[in-house]
C-alpha cells in the first residue's frame, strides 16, 4: 500500500469517525429530548434504546473484527464471552431487585421458585456495582485467557479454531440452560428495576445508557485502532497473510493471536455489560452457536479487516433484522443465510469494500483486503 | 386339560346369552334349556356365586373359578362384570386376571407369554406357581422361559413355608433376578429388625447373600449395555464424520451444511414412506425403507453436487469462507424444512427393525441400534473399497495428497472434487436414512450432532480414515460413559475439554500427516 494512501484513508476514517460520534452522540439525543413527539424529526425512545442495542453488537463486532480481521483467526464463539459480560451484570441487577420482586423475597425470583434458600456464593461479589463491573470484563478475559492459552500454545489454527470455539459456544449455552447453575435456565435474568438508583423504566436512565454506550464504543474503537497501527498491529496482519514467516523472522505468533483474542473477549464482555440494562433480560439463547455466528456475519456485511466495516456491519445487518421480521417473520432464516453465502462468495470485503472500489476505482486499484490463503490454512 | 372344559364354555356362553337376554321377550328355547343344566354344574354355580351377597361365598366360588376355570369364561366373567355392583367386581377380578393371564401363557406370541408371566406375579395367588412350572417345562424361548421361572420364584416368596421360601430366595439369587430386590431387601429389612425370629433371620442372610449375587451381575449387565450404547453413538458419529472428513481432507472443505445434508437424506426416507402410503398395498409398506436407501443417497448426492457446483467450488483455498458459506447454506435448508414439512414428522420403522433382542439377563439390545451399528461398518468397508481399491479411489487419495503434481499428471481434479463432494454428500443422506429409524425426523436433525462430528473430525486428524474411525469411537464410548455419572450436559463438556486437552499432545489429530505437509 503506498505511504499516501494510507494516510488519505487515516486522514477519511479519522473525519468520518468524529462525524459519526457527534451525530450518535449529540444529534440522536437532542432528536430524542428536543423535538415534539409529532415531528418527523422525533426520534422515539424506543427507537434511542433500539439504537443503543445495535451500538452494543457494534463492540461485540469491533472485538471479532480485531481477530478475525486482523489476525485471520475465526472466533464462533464471542457469544459466550458476550453472554459472560451480561450475565454479570445481570446478576448484579437481579440482586438490585430487591424487595420489589414478585415473591418479596431479597433473592432474585428464579431462586424462590427453584427452592434456592441462599444466595449462592459466586453471586456474592455482585452484589456491588464495582464487582459486576469488574467481573463483566475480567471474567470473559480470564476465560479466554485460559482457553486461548491452551488452543494457541498447540497450534490449533484456522478450521480447527473455528470448530473449538463452536463446541465452547454449544457447551455454554447447555450449561446456561441448566437450572443448577443458579442463573436462571432457559428464562435467564430478568424483571430488572435500578440501576444505581436510577429506574431502568426511565426514559432519561435509558437515554443515559444510550450515551455511555455511544462513548464506550468510541473508546474501544481509538483502542481498537492504537492496536492495529501499533508495531503489535502490524505482527497481527503479517500472522494472517503468513503465518509460518512471522515465525520464521523470529516472532511467536501464538502471543500474539492469544493478546487479541483475550482483548476481543474483554470487548465482548464490556458490549454484554452494556446490553443487559438496555434490553433489559440475558437468556442462553444470545450466548448459543447461532447468535456467535450471527456476529460474524455483521463483521463480514461490514467489511473486515476494517474497523468501521465491523461497526457499520453490526449496525446495518441489525437495523435490517428488526425491520424484516416485523414484515417477515419466517424469512428472516432464508436472508441471514443468503448474506452467509452472497457476501462470502461474491462481496469478500463487504460495504465497505464495496464503497471503497466504488470511489477509488479512478485514482488507484482498490486495497482489497486478502483473505488468508492457502499456506495460512 | 383345555379340551375337556369345551362343553362348559357353551354353557357359559348360553348363560352370558340368557343374562344379556334378560327382560327381552324373546328366550332361545335350546338355549335355556342348556342354562339349567349349567347351572346344576360346579362352574356354573360359581358364576352364579359369584354375583351373591355374601362375601364367603363368594369367595368360595372365586377360588373354584381360579381352579377349574379357563379362558372361556372370560366372556361370561367380563359380562357379569360389566353389571355387577362393587363388591362381585372386586372378586371378578383377580378372577379375570388369572384367566386371562394363565391363557396367555400358552399363546402364540412370545411377548404376550412373557408379559402373562410378568403379571400372574401381582396377582399374588399361589395356584399360578404350577402354571408357570407347567409352561416354562414347554417354553422354547429362553428369555420367557426365565421370566416365567422369575415369576414362580417370586410366588414362592410369598408362601408360608420357611423351608420353601430359602429356596425361592437362593433360586432368585441364581437367576440374578431384578424383579425379586425389592422383595429381597425387604427381607432383610425384616431380618435385622431387633424382634426377628431365627427364621426371618435365615431369610435375610439367604436373601443377602442374593442381592449381592444380583447386584454383581447387573454391575455388569450395566457395563455391557453401556458399552453398546457407546458402539451404537460412534457408529452414528462415525457414518456422519465419514463424509465430513473425506470433503475436508481432500478439498480443505469445512461443510457445515453437513447435517442439513443428513436432513435430506432423512426427509427423502419420509417422503419415500408418504409415497408408500399413498399409492404402495399396506403388505408391501415395509418395502418402503429399502427402497429409501437409494433414495436418499440420490437426494443427498444430488443436493450436495449443486451445492458445489454453485457455492463451494469458488471458495477452494479459502477455509473459513467455506465455513461460513455453509453454514449460510445449512440455515436456508433448515428453514425450508421447517416451512415445508413443519416441526415434526416421524417415520415408521419396518417390522424387522422394531423390538429387540434379550441377549442376556439385564442385557436389551434394540434391533435399530444394532442396524445402525452394522451400516456403519458395511459403510466403513465400502469407503475402503472406494478409496483404496478403486481408480477414483486412487485419484482421490493422489489429490488429497499433492494437488497440484496431480493435476500435473492428467488429474481431472475439479471432475474428482465434484464427485467427491457429491458421494460425500450420499453418504449423509445414507445415515440421515438410518437416523430415522432412531428418532423423529425434524429440521434440527443435523445440528443434534455436527458439533460432535467436528469433534470427531478435529480429533481424528485429517485425510486419515482410521483417525476418524478411531476418534467416533472414542467420543461417543466416552460420551455414553461419562453420561450416566454427570449427566448428558456436563458430558458434552466435559469432551469438548478433553478433546482440547487431546489436542495439546497431538495438535494435528490422532493420525497427523508426516511429512513437510505440516503447515498446511
Amino acid at each position: 500500500m503506498p505511504e499516501q494512501m494510507v494516510a488519505r484513508q487515516d486522514s477519511r476514517e479519522t473525519l468520518s469517525f468524529y462525524v459519526t460520534g457527534l451525530i450518535l452522540l449529540l444529534v440522536l439525543p437532542l432528536l430524542n429530548v428536543l423535538t415534539p413527539e409529532d415531528s418527523w424529526l422525533h426520534l422515539s425512545d424506543f427507537r434511542l434504546n433500539q439504537f443503543g442495542k445495535f451500538l452494543c453488537f457494534a463492540i461485540l463486532a469491533l472485538g471479532l473484527d480485531l481477530i478475525w480481521g486482523y489476525c485471520g483467526v475465526l472466533s464462533m464463539g464471542q457469544g459466550v464471552f458476550f453472554g459472560f459480560g451480561a450475565y454479570c451484570m445481570g446478576m448484579y441487577l437481579a440482586l438490585q431487585i430487591g424487595k420489589e420482586s414478585v415473591y418479596g423475597s431479597e433473592l432474585p425470583d428464579f431462586m424462590v421458585w427453584t427452592q434456592v434458600k441462599e444466595l449462592p456464593f459466586f453471586w456474592y461479589p455482585f452484589k456491588s456495582f464495582a464487582g459486576a463491573f469488574l467481573g463483566a470484563i475480567l471474567v470473559p478475559v480470564l476465560f479466554a485467557t485460559i482457553f486461548g492459552f491452551l488452543a494457541f500454545r498447540s497450534r490449533i489454527k484456522g478450521v480447527y479454531f473455528a470448530i473449538i470455539t463452536q463446541a465452547l459456544a454449544f457447551a455454554a449455552w447447555l450449561v446456561f440452560n441448566r437450572n443448577e447453575t443458579r442463573l436462571g435456565g432457559t428464562n435467564g435474568l430478568t424483571d430488572f428495576k435500578q440501576l444505581l438508583g436510577y429506574r431502568l423504566s426511565d426514559p432519561s436512565t435509558q437515554r443515559g445508557l444510550y450515551i455511555i454506550t455511544v462513548l464506550a464504543l468510541g473508546a474501544a474503537y481509538l483502542f481498537c485502532r492504537w492496536i492495529v497501527a501499533s508495531r503489535a498491529g502490524k505482527v497481527l496482519i503479517a500472522i494472517r497473510d503468513s503465518e509460518s514467516r512471522v515465525t520464521f523472522s523470529g516472532y511467536t505468533p501464538w502471543m500474539y493471536k492469544l493478546f487479541v483474542f483475550v482483548v476481543s473477549a474483554g470487548l465482548a464482555g464490556l458490549a454484554g455489560m452494556l446490553y443487559v440494562p438496555q434490553v433489559g433480560i440475558i437468556t442462553p439463547a444470545q450466548i448459543g452457536v447461532l447468535p456467535s455466528l450471527e456476529v460474524v456475519i455483521w463483521v463480514a456485511v461490514g467489511g473486515r479487516g476494517t474497523l468501521i466495516g465491523a461497526i457499520l456491519g453490526a449496525v446495518a445487518v441489525n437495523y435490517g433484522r428488526s425491520v424484516l421480521t416485523n414484515y417477515f417473520p419466517e424469512a428472516w432464516p432464508f436472508i441471514l443465510g443468503g448474506l452467509f453465502v452472497v457476501v462470502v462468495t461474491m462481496f469478500p470485503d463487504g460495504l465497505l469494500g464495496m464503497i471503497r472500489k466504488v470511489t477509488e476505482r479512478k485514482q488507484t486499484p482498490a486495497p482489497v483486503i486478502k483473505a488468508e490463503g492457502r499456506t495460512a490454512a | 386339560m383345555r379340551r375337556g372344559f369345551v362343553p362348559f364354555s357353551k354353557i357359559v356362553i348360553a348363560l352370558f346369552l340368557l343374562i344379556i337376554s334378560q327382560g327381552t321377550a324373546v328366550a332361545e328355547q335350546p338355549v335355556a334349556s342348556e342354562v339349567v343344566a349349567g347351572a346344576a354344574s360346579p362352574i356354573g354355580q360359581a358364576l352364579l356365586d359369584i354375583k351373591s351377597e355374601d362375601a364367603a361365598v363368594r369367595s368360595a366360588a372365586a377360588a373354584l373359578l381360579i381352579e377349574k376355570g379357563d379362558a372361556s369364561l372370560l366372556s361370561a366373567l367380563d359380562a357379569i362384570r360389566a353389571e355387577a355392583d362393587r363388591a362381585t367386581r372386586q372378586a371378578i377380578k383377580p378372577v379375570i386376571d388369572l384367566l386371562k393371564n394363565h391363557a396367555n401363557l400358552t399363546s402364540d406370541q412370545s411377548d404376550t407369554r412373557r408379559s402373562a408371566a410378568a403379571d400372574l406375579v401381582g396377582t399374588g395367588r399361589p395356584e399360578a406357581i404350577v402354571w408357570l412350572e407347567e409352561a416354562a417345562a414347554k417354553e422354547p424361548v429362553w428369555w420367557v422361559k426365565y421370566t416365567m421361572e422369575e415369576s414362580a420364584q417370586l410366588l414362592r416368596l410369598r408362601a408360608e413355608d420357611h423351608t420353601v421360601r430359602v429356596v425361592a430366595v437362593k433360586k432368585l439369587g441364581e437367576l440374578r433376578s431384578q424383579n425379586g430386590l425389592s422383595a429381597l431387601k425387604e427381607l432383610v429389612e425384616a431380618g435385622s429388625q431387633s424382634g426377628a425370629t431365627d427364621e426371618q433371620r435365615a431369610l435375610a442372610d439367604a436373601a443377602h447373600a442374593s442381592i449381592g449375587q444380583i447386584d454383581a451381575w447387573f454391575w455388569w449387565a450395566d457395563a455391557i449395555e453401556t458399552f453398546f450404547r457407546g458402539i451404537s453413538l460412534s457408529s452414528i458419529l462415525l457414518m456422519m464424520s465419514l463424509g465430513l472428513a473425506i470433503v475436508f481432507g481432500l478439498m480443505g472443505v469445512i461443510n457445515m451444511a453437513h447435517g442439513e445434508l443428513m436432513m435430506i437424506g432423512a426427509y427423502a426416507t419420509f417422503v419415500t414412506q408418504q409415497a408408500f402410503i399413498a399409492w404402495v398395498s399396506p403388505e408391501m409398506f415395509d418395502w418402503y425403507f429399502p427402497v429409501a436407501l437409494p433414495v436418499a443417497f440420490l437426494a443427498a448426492a444430488a443436493f450436495g453436487w449443486l451445492l458445489e457446483a454453485t457455492v463451494v467450488r469458488f471458495l477452494y483455498g479459502r477455509l473459513l469462507e467455506t465455513l461460513l458459506a455453509t453454514w449460510g447454506v445449512s440455515l436456508i435448508l433448515m428453514q425450508a424444512a421447517r416451512v415445508y414439512f413443519g416441526d415434526l414428522t416421524a417415520v415408521i420403522a419396518p417390522q424387522a427393525l422394531r423390538g429387540g433382542a434379550q441377549v442376556m439377563v439385564g442385557v436389551y439390545l434394540p434391533y435399530n441400534r444394532i442396524f445402525i451399528i452394522l451400516l456403519s461398518i458395511v459403510c466403513v468397508l465400502g469407503i475402503y473399497f472406494l478409496l483404496f481399491r478403486s481408480n477414483l479411489g486412487i485419484r482421490v487419495r493422489s489429490v488429497t495428497q499433492n494437488r497440484n503434481m496431480s493435476a500435473c499428471l492428467g488429474i481431472p481434479t475439479r471432475k474428482v472434487d465434484s464427485y467427491t463432494f457429491a458421494f460425500a454428500s450420499g453418504l449423509a443422506g445414507i445415515a440421515g436414512w438410518a437416523l430415522t429409524m432412531v428418532g423423529n425426523v425434524d429440521p434440527g436433525l443435523g445440528q443434534n450432532y455436527i458439533v460432535d462430528a467436528f469433534m470427531v473430525v478435529v480429533t481424528g486428524g485429517v485425510g486419515k480414515l482410521a483417525g476418524t474411525i478411531w476418534a467416533s469411537l472414542g467420543i461417543g464410548g466416552l460420551n455414553k460413559l461419562i453420561e450416566p455419572v454427570t449427566g448428558a450436559v456436563y458430558g458434552k463438556v466435559f469432551i469438548l475439554v478433553g478433546v482440547i486437552l487431546f489436542l495439546q499432545w497431538r495438535p494435528q489429530g490422532l493420525f497427523a500427516a508426516k511429512g513437510r505437509s505440516a503447515d498446511a
